[in-house]
């Protein structure tokens, strides 16, 4: 068994809830890693623009959030493994940490980070045409379409920010809820029902993607008529909520039914030195500013845990 | 090597007319994983001297050249060998993840 080094607290997710995780963990002086098989950040690179994280009046770019949050760290010295973690496993008050590429991490506390990533469709024509037509990120994709006709789908913050978003390059868009009203904060309904370009399609499902090498048209079905019907589009975005990506963790500690981490108020989960925050967690809301909120906590209580497990 | 800067106009002599296999990397000053893969690009480029040659191309400032390939996602990287594109890789993924499909084809 070739084993690394021993760690006091391994972070595992360097989105803002990891990064903040980070920046406490190091302020404690303890013997830290942060470790992501994707790039510091996260979700957050995703983000155009972000109007409601304190203390950046004119709003931010995900992207220079980022950067400063990073820099932040890197004052530290940041210590950072870019790698996927395949396994969990408690060896008594130590937690072991099995990495994709067989080497196996050594802890006395883990603080899970894991955040989420855009839930799927699950309907024909989504996997296949992902990348030619089927988008998950506005920031990245949106300005490929300019003045084309797209459609979006979903009825949250997310769904409506991006509608908006996208406006600036589309010449036309259907947004397609399931629901008759959206979830999404009322700024933002205001928003959407002003904009001439977007057309609201309510108590509609996507049934079907369709298109050879790209997106053409989708089918949609009014859910109280049952009615079916196309709509020619040459992009779908989705914004339909997200999901944890957790299924490595199933069996190992308590997770809801749809996979989210559960914890208790100070994010302890059900195994004895091990935390979790921000997006991969279960709760009702998920925003960058409580994901900080969470990180910082979740490595205070980390330094509670070593303190009374290790120390003694 | 440096990154090569690719347009729509020295495409076809740089890419479809090179000798070695070529990586291009599509993306755009808007899009934060493009800038997050950029120092990865860069590396890749020096590692890889003489080996492959790896260029980027704005989307924004060259429109042409991303229709005629379907780019709909930012970062896309696509390997082009023989003057014909071979692998596709969308959105920002790690180094190693890159030279393995690279490996694979080269």
């Amino acid at each position: 068994m070739k084993s690394l080094k021993e760690y006091e607290v391994v972070i595992v997710g360097a989105g803002p809830a990891g990064i903040t995780a980070y920046l406490y963990a190091k302020r404690s002086l303890l013997e830290t890693l942060l470790i992501d098989k994707g790039f510091i950040g996260g979700q957050v690179l995703l983000i155009d623009f972000i109007e409601n994280y304190p203390g950046f009046p004119e709003g931010i770019s995900g992207y220079e959030l980022v950067e400063r949050m990073k820099a932040q760290i890197e004052r530290l010295g940041l210590n950072f493994l870019q790698e996927e973690v395949v396994k969990l496993e408690i060896q008594d008050n130590y937690k072991l940490l099995y990495l994709r590429g067989g080497e196996i991490l050594k802890s006395k506390s883990i603080i899970l980070a894991l955040g989420a990533s855009p839930k799927k469709l699950g309907i024909p024509g989504e996997r296949e045409l992902t990348g030619k037509g089927v988008a998950y990120c506005a920031t990245c994709d949106g300005p490929l379409f300019r003045d084309e006709v797209i459609a979006v789908l979903g009825g949250g913050n997310t769904a409506l920010q991006e509608a908006l978003f996208l406006t600036k390059f589309a010449k036309k868009i259907y947004l397609i809820h399931r629901r008759d009203s959206f979830r999404a904060t009322p700024i933002l309904q205001k928003r959407v029902q002003e904009n001439e370009k977007i057309i609201l399609v309510l108590n509609t499902v996507v049934e079907e993607i369709i298109g050879s090498s790209q997106v053409e048209k989708i089918r949609i079905k009014h859910k109280i008529s049952g009615e079916e019907s196309f709509l020619e589009v040459s992009g779908v975005f989705v914004f339909i909520g997200y999901q944890p990506e957790t299924d490595w963790l199933r069996g190992t500690l308590e997770l809801d039914s749809q996979g989210f981490i559960l914890v208790d108020k100070n994010l302890k989960t059900s195994l004895e030195g091990v935390f979790a925050c921000g997006d991969c967690i279960s709760k009702e809301f998920r925003q960058i500013i409580s994901a900080c909120g969470e990180g910082a906590i979740a490595a205070l209580m980390a330094e509670k845990y070593l303190n009374e497990v290790f120390k003694k | 090597m440096a990154v090569v800067k690719l347009t729509d106009q020295n495409f076809e002599e740089e890419v479809l007319k090179s000798s070695t296999p070529v990586l291009v990397d599509f993306w755009a000053a808007w899009c934060g994983p493009c800038r997050v893969i950029a120092p990865v690009i860069e590396e890749l480029a020096e590692e890889l001297t003489g080996k492959v040659k790896v260029c980027k191309l704005n989307v924004d400032e060259n429109p042409v050249t991303p229709g005629k390939f379907g780019i709909r996602a930012i970062p896309t990287l696509i390997i082009f060998k023989d003057g014909s594109p071979i692998e596709t890789i969308v959105g920002a993924v790690s180094k190693s993840t890159i030279l393995n499909v690279l490996n694979k084809v080269i």
